[in-house]
């Protein structure tokens, strides 16, 4: 009963996704400063406003400014109006989401990160929330929402479709309250480098693109997606504080698995493939910040290093649990 | 934050240091790190240390080790090497699997392990390159915790002449004397938790400098020095820890004492022996487990009986998976369970014997396999003598839930419709011989040298009966039986003493917080001058973040409105009037 309402609502859910991601792209193309509206203003033009809104200390966005852009697109404002209709959306969405997972919780009596299936649904909805967080204070980047919920869209739709398990109760070795503690800090560790990710990729473009163009090289996909993304410098440091809010979260939570090991399986490490790979990730974020602080690598290799991790963190949820078998298998696939 | 010693009276000396000292101050503004979790030598640095002697190599060396690129190659070293333990069997997680790999693998397995390979995480290659990481680390940070502890005794330095290229800057006027603009400056930091100092100079002017956030580079320090001193925590848990398992079954019979004996497996501590394992005993009363309809297993529970320090009596407790029994300094984990089947073998001469032999499980349904091994059968009861060529065993499938066709195995974890399949053997099992095999298959090389032989060509299915029926016993070719009197269940225990863990713990805590305030915590500055201008007095501050800091500029504007007293909070719009003429913190002076 509760669990067939929840599959309902995770439907609903990813349905929403998809729609926000429609009216984000919308806006994303047709918004103030979308590519129509790029290629009239020519490019030129906003490289400079882009470089210029860079220079500033707090971490602002080009955004609402275009007043006096010589050819302004009629439908800018329309466009806008999808933006923020695809945000009301992707809410609504998330509160489906929200409600998905509590109908999982009272179908199986328990938190629902039971299983893979029900990790991935709450990593996704902590990423949305994330998302949700920065798109309300930030209106100027609502457009990026396209990125993110096209990511979580995906995962939600692979989550679904390979990794279903029916609501449950735990195996014994899950029925603990640590269960709450670290899985919950893992999910909002990677949800955290979830958005982290996005946010450095896009910069890895932008800064490509912005070499291109002081070169006057022509711009291709991927590069010409910077087109409507704030400028490099901007991008940069909100991934460095992104990943500097998840890296202690990240670390929290592998603390707690150490001292629920210990309790459940006698031992605080015991280098279980689960357990080396997010101490590899652990260390790869290491790197990424302790890159960032070296001027001389900074920027884009320390985004490398980022995206790296991201790799890292993707391999530990999908290779650990669906092709290396080790204590951690609790993914309820297969 | 501690106080400082703000309350110093400033003279001439403090103050000539000070302007010296405050030019460097901008120009230390330009190369900030931003984060700080660790700044540095660059490589280049290393290079740039001149020389050819011993003592210049050696430096040169150093500084390459604790530069941060080092230190960033290690880290990727370090990620790189950890993953191939994940990949590759381990012997500290499965040696069974390390054995499997080798029969798969004869030629390349050899020498996989002897680069360590199936041992990782006690390779001598990855303890070089965690070690080197330490080092490089520890070079690294002991020197700033010296630089710390001065930048920690240090007053601020004075305002830079001018504060207007400061990023964060403003000026207004004030109707106070310098002297009274500067203490409501200097109590607004204070009140704000800052290190302020007023310095008096000589052409009547004073400044107010502040500085906060020194517990980032604490908060750094402790990170790092949290990580060695976890690294000491997990060297005296190896040193001094020891750890064993075995599998036990149910009953006073087979009480298990803590001693090196009656593990099935051990490991001690370099530095551990025998005897310092503390004697406590513990028993199985019963073992339980809880199925849901499809299979996947609710609870399991042992509960044992448990006399500390090898004394009488017993405490009662209920071993859970997430609930170990501590013991004598020692934990005690339920780590695994199973079934074992009682066998009850009748010989030629009428002697019964009754073996509980423990299978282990082999799916996740709890198809087990085991054998049950009678040494001692058909011993003639007038001579007594043994004939090891009669001895029989019995290999064999246990199912707790037979499938319907039986043999193919087991559909139900729990015990719905027991079954065993066994194969008979009779013959020399190879047990006298003396050579460590395991207890849980019969000795492959007795079969293939026909010393063991095979019972007629066909296994046999039997279900559990206290009585010997057509269903529960089969009878051999030599009229002896074997029958399936029921069945009963272990438990693996893993009994664990780490000494290291309070210190790895502590440690973890320090690291957490350590890394929290690294992260979080900004160092900044802020100055005011106060130059009397007619009755009152032109006020100038600024503010510099010393790392990247978003909300620095509000900040320094609540310090300003706070130093500029509550009349003049709110200039623009007065709620008085009185001072309306006055500008705002926007409109500059000049």
């Amino acid at each position: 009963m509760y669990s067939s309402i929840s599959d309902g609502l995770m439907v609903a859910a990813v349905l929403g996704y998809m729609l926000a991601m429609i009216g984000y792209a919308v806006e994303y193309a047709f918004g103030r400063q979308g590519v129509v509206a790029r290629i009239a203003a020519r490019k030129p033009r906003a490289a400079k406003v882009l470089v210029a809104a860079g220079s500033g200390d707090e971490v602002t966005v080009p955004g609402d400014d275009s007043d006096d852009e010589p050819h302004r697109p009629i439908d800018a404002g329309r466009a806008a109006a999808i933006g923020r209709v695809a945000l009301a959306v992707q809410t609504v969405a998330a509160a489906a989401h929200v409600a998905c997972l509590v109908f999982r919780a009272l179908a199986a009596h328990r938190v629902p990160w039971g299983n893979m299936y029900e990790y991935v649904l709450t990593a996704c909805l902590i990423a949305t929330i994330a998302w949700l967080v920065v798109a309300y204070r930030r209106p100027s980047v609502r457009h990026l929402g396209l990125f993110v919920s096209l990511v979580v869209a995906v995962l939600l739709c692979v989550d679904a479709a390979k990794l279903y398990a029916t609501a449950g109760p735990l195996v014994p070795a899950l029925n603990s309250y640590w269960l709450v503690i670290h899985v919950s800090a893992m999910t909002v560790a990677s949800g955290i480098f979830l958005v982290g990710f996005v946010t450095v990729a896009l910069y890895l473009i932008q800064e490509r693109r912005e070499a291109w163009l002081a070169e006057d090289r022509p711009l291709r996909f991927p590069l010409t997606l910077g087109d409507r993304l704030p400028a490099s410098e901007t991008l940069e440091r909100l991934g460095f504080r992104i990943h500097a809010l998840g890296f202690p979260i990240w670390t929290f939570g592998i603390m707690c698995g150490a001292i629920w090991a210990e309790h459940a399986w006698g031992r605080y490490w015991g280098w279980d493939p689960k357990e080396t790979w997010s101490f590899i990730a652990w260390v790869v974020y290491a790197a990424y910040l302790h890159a960032r602080a070296t001027p001389s690598v900074r920027g884009r290799w320390s985004s490398w290093i980022a995206v790296l991790g991201w790799a890292v963190m993707l391999v530990n949820l999908f290779g650990v649990n669906l092709v290396v078998s080790g204590l951690h298998s609790y993914a309820g696939v297969g | 934050m501690s106080s400082d010693g703000s309350e110093r009276p400033e003279d001439g000396a403090v103050l000539a240091e000070d302007r010296n000292g405050s030019a460097p101050v901008l120009e230390e503004a330009g190369r900030e790190d931003e984060n700080a979790l660790s700044s540095r030598p660059d490589a280049g640095a290393a290079r740039r240390v001149a020389g050819n002697g011993v003592v210049a190599t050696a430096r040169r060396w150093w500084r390459q080790l604790t530069s941060m690129r080092t230190a960033l190659l290690l880290l990727f070293l370090l990620a790189v090497a950890a993953a191939p333990g994940s990949l590759l069997p381990q012997r500290n997680l499965n040696a069974d699997k390390v054995d499997t790999y080798f029969a798969q693998h004869p030629t390349l397995a050899p020498a996989m392990d002897k680069i360590g390979l199936f041992d990782v995480y006690s390779s001598p290659w990855f303890a070089a390159i965690y070690l080197l990481l330490f080092v490089s680390l520890i070079g690294c940070l002991t020197p700033r915790i010296r630089v710390h502890l001065r930048a920690l005794r240090r007053t601020p330095p004075d305002a830079p002449r001018s504060l207007r290229r400061l990023r964060v800057h403003t000026e207004y006027a004030s109707d106070g004397s310098a002297g009274t603009a500067a203490d409501a400056a200097y109590k607004a930091l204070r009140a704000r938790r800052f290190r302020a100092v007023r310095r008096r100079h000589d052409d009547g002017t004073v400044t107010v400098s502040a500085e906060k956030g020194f517990l980032r580079e604490t908060g750094n320090l402790l990170f790092h020095f949290s990580l060695v001193a976890l690294l000491v925590g997990v060297a005296v848990g190896s040193g001094y820890g020891w750890h064993g398992g075995r599998l036990i079954l149910p009953g006073r019979d087979n009480a298990f004492c803590d001693t090196l004996q009656q593990y099935d497996e051990y490991s001690l501590g370099s530095r551990v022996s025998g005897g310092d394992l503390p004697p406590f005993c513990v028993t199985l009363d019963k073992f339980n487990a809880t199925y849901q309809a499809n299979g996947e297993p609710l609870t399991y529970s042992g509960d044992v009986t448990y006399s500390p320090d090898g004394g009488a009596g017993g405490r009662r407790y209920k071993l859970e998976v997430n609930h170990p029994l501590r013991v004598d300094g020692a934990s005690v984990y339920l780590v695994g369970n199973g079934y074992a089947p009682v066998l009850k073998y009748t010989d030629r001469y009428g002697q019964s014997q009754t073996v509980t032999a423990p299978f282990l499980p082999s799916d996740s349904n709890f198809t087990s396999d085991g054998v049950a091994i009678f040494p001692d059968a058909n011993v003639d009861p007038r001579t007594g003598k043994r004939n090891v060529d009669l001895q029989v065993a019995f290999q064999g499938l246990f199912f707790p839930t037979v499938a319907k066709q039986g043999g193919q195995g087991s559909t139900y974890p729990g015990l719905r419709d027991p079954a065993v399949l066994l194969f008979a053997y009779r013959g020399n099992t190879g047990t006298d011989a003396g050579i460590p095999h395991s207890v849980y298959s019969l000795d492959q090389s007795q079969i293939e040298n026909k010393q063991l032989k095979q019972v007629g060509k066909n296994p046999k299915l039997l279900r559990p009966d206290t009585k010997c029926t057509a269903q529960s016993c089969w009878k051999l070719d030599d009229g002896t039986t074997v029958q399936f009197v029921g069945v009963t269940r272990w438990a693996t225990i893993q009994v664990r003493h780490d000494p290291g863990e309070r210190i790895v713990l502590i440690a973890g805590i320090a690291l957490l917080l350590g890394l929290m305030g690294s992260l979080t915590i900004r160092r900044r500055r802020v100055w005011f001058r106060f130059t009397p201008d007619g009755s009152g007095t032109a006020v100038s501050a600024g503010g510099l973040a010393r790392t990247e800091y978003a909300g620095f500029s509000t900040e320094f504007d609540r310090i300003v409105t706070a130093a500029r007293g509550p009349a003049r909070s709110d200039a623009d719009r007065p709620p008085d009037g009185r001072d309306g003429a006055d500008p705002g913190p926007s409109r500059g002076k000049d």
